[in-house]
């Protein structure tokens, strides 16, 4: 035994001895060694909606604009942009300087072929469906380009921000070659790839933006976020993106690591599914509203990482949850609607949930499961792989579903999918209601700000009482990186572009 | 030799059962390509823009034109393409399998190394104080998972020592050995442990059936020694139930330790094929299944071969 133990031992050392070895070879002034769990599933930004993918996509290709920390609209490869009087004409003026990273100016012709690309059908890009309120698109001269609405659209800006709008060069969009060839006009450039394992990326010399902060950046897939915060103890990673709240929370005891974290537009959200009784009853989905407790689910299922959230989750326009209906708990009057609606006895249910995604899932369906069964609502636990919870979300087949859905920086186009009559997935929200469909119409035409955002705050309240779905709360987006890295900003959009200005010092 | 002929005729038919079954089954799972790819947001495809993607993962054509294609491909040498690789099936599933094969050799050695020694110390020291102490360090070492072994090791050594071998970038054998080394022995050691533990296990017990045969008392009473009658006398016998174990043990190795190749990082086979299911990279899948299925074959086979060669009483394929 004794013999076993030091062989053991001694494997281990030589090891770390090797280990000491390869790391400090490896280690460059100038490089960012960049690792993440997930890696990004394909090239084609179009396509793309994985969150890896956008962040990588993020670094080589640019959109028309972007959205700042504070999600307000700023430059990117347009300097300049003007919705007319009547807000069905949207005219961008081009960056001169800006240039696609085989040497060619990005023009109009470019910025029109990658709109077409996006809402060619053939193209499959999910993020068509925010563009549809355009008619045509005109190139005045080779730095204008003219957008001609169908109908009033200020949505459509923020929908451009997202490098799902990102603007490809017409000739590989004709040549067929996007998401094979990554040629954008971002600060860096795809050197390499070799999915699931390693992505090099090099500084774009000739960026609009000027230099970047660092000459190239590596990122690797450390499919384990506990190996990736080992990792950064031994100073061979310098940034790193983060999913689990439990893995994040140990950052900060690393005296040489940071943790960066910034609430995000995404939501954690217990679906009901109205169209299956009892779910069909407006009190027995306000009973359901009523007993759930979302701070407790917030601290129990992801250690208090996040707050509490209304359906709104954008800053500027969010309603102080506590104004909202029954988000304090409220188990007496839960039963007493319960009672009202005929199920004083309570009910089954079964509650689908996808294993690991988030992380927080699989506890936040028990959480749940023991707050509803103060008021007898039985609900079966259903972990599912990912691909399978997403078929049946999809299908709106289910009873209840624990979701983490995607936030957007503007909530017509956030919310438009699910709550309006022609929203693509209505069938995944089952619940039409006339009073949502035409303040997400209203909210749409209206460029006023002040009066956005009282339409806004009538449609959160509106969703919040009729409890179609139970908001819970919102998480952070982690990144955690050396002290010696300076200038990341965290947004909670969760993008990482300001990698680009990002110094190793 | 007939036997190995017989035995290498009957590969194409389990091969043929694998490609159906596996065909099959990663198509009954709900979920496609399209919804690997877009997640939720697929549900904002029109249905022109989700036919133009089915056409483009090839999931467009009936299942039966689908498997035809395939096998045919097969048969010309083409395992088709990988959508998230954008490469030739094979070209990917051999880039990845001399890592795999590299863990489970090393591995393999590990747990012979410690295993078999530790299963006859105990065996010769049967009921004494140091058999029970192998005993329980080998059960600890079956039922430590080895996700937590992994785990361990890596926390120990980074937060303890501030140590641990480059991770995300594997260097091949071939290009830097020392480097290569470095990153295998620590998940080779994660699943060495429980492996040497099943062998101490098995080992031990084999060689205590095997110290009780007649023979081997005929061999003692002739005067042999304990050394002899250990090693050269009833080790031999008491191996076959070890390279039973062994095989069957190194043929899941060759199939990818998809828990260890995660936690330390190594782009195996395992992961490969872990990534692959959840990317619904259908092509990708069923070649990596058939590779598998083949090296397990191979694997059974050699182990049958050995038999024979410790046991000259074994006939293979004789009635």
């Amino acid at each position: 035994m004794v013999h076993l133990t030091s062989r053991l031992l001694s494997g281990i050392t030589f090891a770390a001895m090797l280990g000491v070895e390869a790391v400090s070879t490896q280690a460059s002034a100038a490089t960012l060694h960049m690792a993440w769990s997930q890696d990004a599933t394909g090239l084609d930004p179009h396509k793309q909606t994985a969150f890896s993918s956008l962040r990588l996509l993020e670094l080589i290709y640019e959109p028309l604009v972007r959205v700042d920390a504070s999600l307000q609209i700023v430059p990117a490869i347009a300097t300049s942009w003007e919705f007319s009087k009547d807000g069905k004409e949207l005219t961008f003026k081009l960056d001169p300087k800006a240039k696609f990273q085989d040497g060619a100016a990005v023009t109009s012709a470019d910025v029109k072929a990658s709109f077409e690309r996006i809402l060619d059908e053939k193209t499959s890009a999910a993020a068509r469906a925010n563009f549809l309120s355009i008619a045509s698109i005109d190139t005045p001269d080779a730095g204008t380009v003219v957008f001609h609405l169908s109908q009033p659209d200020v949505p459509i800006l923020t929908a451009m921000s997202d490098v799902n709008a990102a603007i490809v060069p017409a000739a590989e969009v004709k040549a067929g070659s996007i998401g094979t060839k990554a040629v954008g006009s971002g600060p860096f450039k795809l050197d390499k790839w070799d999915p699931n394992a390693k992505e090099v990326l090099s500084a774009n010399k000739d960026w609009a933006g000027g230099p970047t902060g660092v000459d190239s950046i590596e990122i690797s897939v450390l499919p384990d976020e506990a190996a990736i915060l080992a990792a950064m103890r031994t100073k061979q990673i310098d940034f790193a993106l983060l999913n689990d709240p439990l893995v994040a929370t140990l950052v900060p005891k690393e005296a040489s690591l940071q943790l960066n974290r910034v609430p995000v537009l995404a939501y954690h959200v217990l679906q009901l599914n109205p169209s299956r009784k009892p779910m069909t009853e407006l009190k027995v989905r306000q009973a359901i509203s009523c007993a759930i407790d979302r701070q407790d689910v917030l601290d129990t299922a992801s250690l208090g990482e996040g707050k509490v959230t209304g359906p709104l989750t954008i800053p500027a326009l969010a309603t102080d949850p506590s104004e909202l209906f029954c988000y304090k708990r409220d188990v007496e009057k839960a039963k007493k609607l319960m009672a009202e609606a005929g199920f004083a006895d309570g009910f089954s249910a079964t509650v689908i949930g996808a294993t690991g995604e988030p992380p927080t899932a699989a506890a936040e369906a028990q959480v749940i499961q023991s707050q509803l069964a103060e008021i007898g609502v039985k609900l079966d636990i259903k972990m599912m792989e990912l691909n399978v919870y997403v078929d049946a979300w999809l299908k709106g087949n289910f009873d209840m579903a624990v979701a983490l859905n995607g936030g957007r920086a503007d909530p017509y186009t956030m919310y438009n999918r699910y709550w309006t009559k022609a929203g693509n997935l209505q069938k995944v929200a089952n619940y039409i209601d006339d009073t949502l469909d035409s303040l997400m119409q209203k909210g749409r035409a209206e460029t006023d700000p002040a009066k956005r955002k009282a339409i806004f705050a009538e449609f959160e309240k509106h969703l919040a009482e009729m409890s179609p779905w139970i908001w819970l709360y919102t998480s952070y987006s982690y990144t955690a990186q050396q002290k010696n890295i300076a200038g990341f900003v965290p947004t909670p959009t969760g993008t990482l572009f300001s990698l680009s200005k990002v110094t190793i010092q | 030799m007939n036997y190995l002929l017989r035995r290498l005729a009957t590969f194409p038919l389990v091969l043929l059962g694998v490609s159906i079954l596996v065909f099959v089954a990663i198509r009954m799972v709900p979920g496609d390509s399209i919804t690997a790819m877009l997640g939720t947001e697929a549900g904002l495809l029109t249905p022109a823009q989700r036919d133009a993607l089915a056409a483009y993962f090839g999931i467009d054509q009936p299942w039966f034109v689908q498997y035809w294609r395939w096998i045919g491909g097969i048969l010309h040498g083409n395992f088709g393409i990988s959508v998230t690789y954008g490469r030739p099936v094979l070209d990917v599933i051999l880039e990845r399998f001399p890592l795999t094969l590299e863990l489970a050799i090393l591995s393999m050695i590990i747990a012979l190394a410690v295993g078999l020694p530790a299963g006859i110390y105990a065996a010769t020291h049967s009921e004494k104080p140091s058999d029970l102490g192998v005993r329980i360090v080998a059960m600890i070492g079956q039922s430590t998972p080895s996700f937590v072994l992994g785990l361990l090791i890596i926390y120990t050594l980074s937060a303890g020592f501030g140590v641990l071998p480059a991770m995300g970038e594997f260097a091949p054998l071939w290009q830097d050995p020392l480097r290569n080394l470095s990153q295998l022995i620590l998940p080779a050691i994660t699943l060495g442990f429980a492996f040497a533990a099943s062998v101490t296990r098995i080992a031990r017990s084999a060689m205590l059936d095997v110290l009780s045969d007649d023979y081997v008392r005929t061999a003692r009473s002739k005067g042999a020694s304990a050394r002899s009658v250990i090693w050269r006398h009833a080790l031999p016998n008491a191996l076959i139930p070890v390279v039973t174990l062994g095989g069957i043990e190194f043929g899941y190795l060759l199939g990818g330790a998809v828990i260890v190749e995660q936690i330390y990082a190594l782009p195996g086979l395992g992961r490969m094929v872990l990534d692959a299911i959840l990317q619904r990279d259908y092509a990708l899948v069923q070649g990596a299944v058939l590779f598998i299925a083949f090296n397990f074959m191979i694997v059974n086979l050699l182990v049958d071969l050995a038999y024979v060669a410790l046991d000259p009483r074994i006939r293979l394929g004789e009635q």
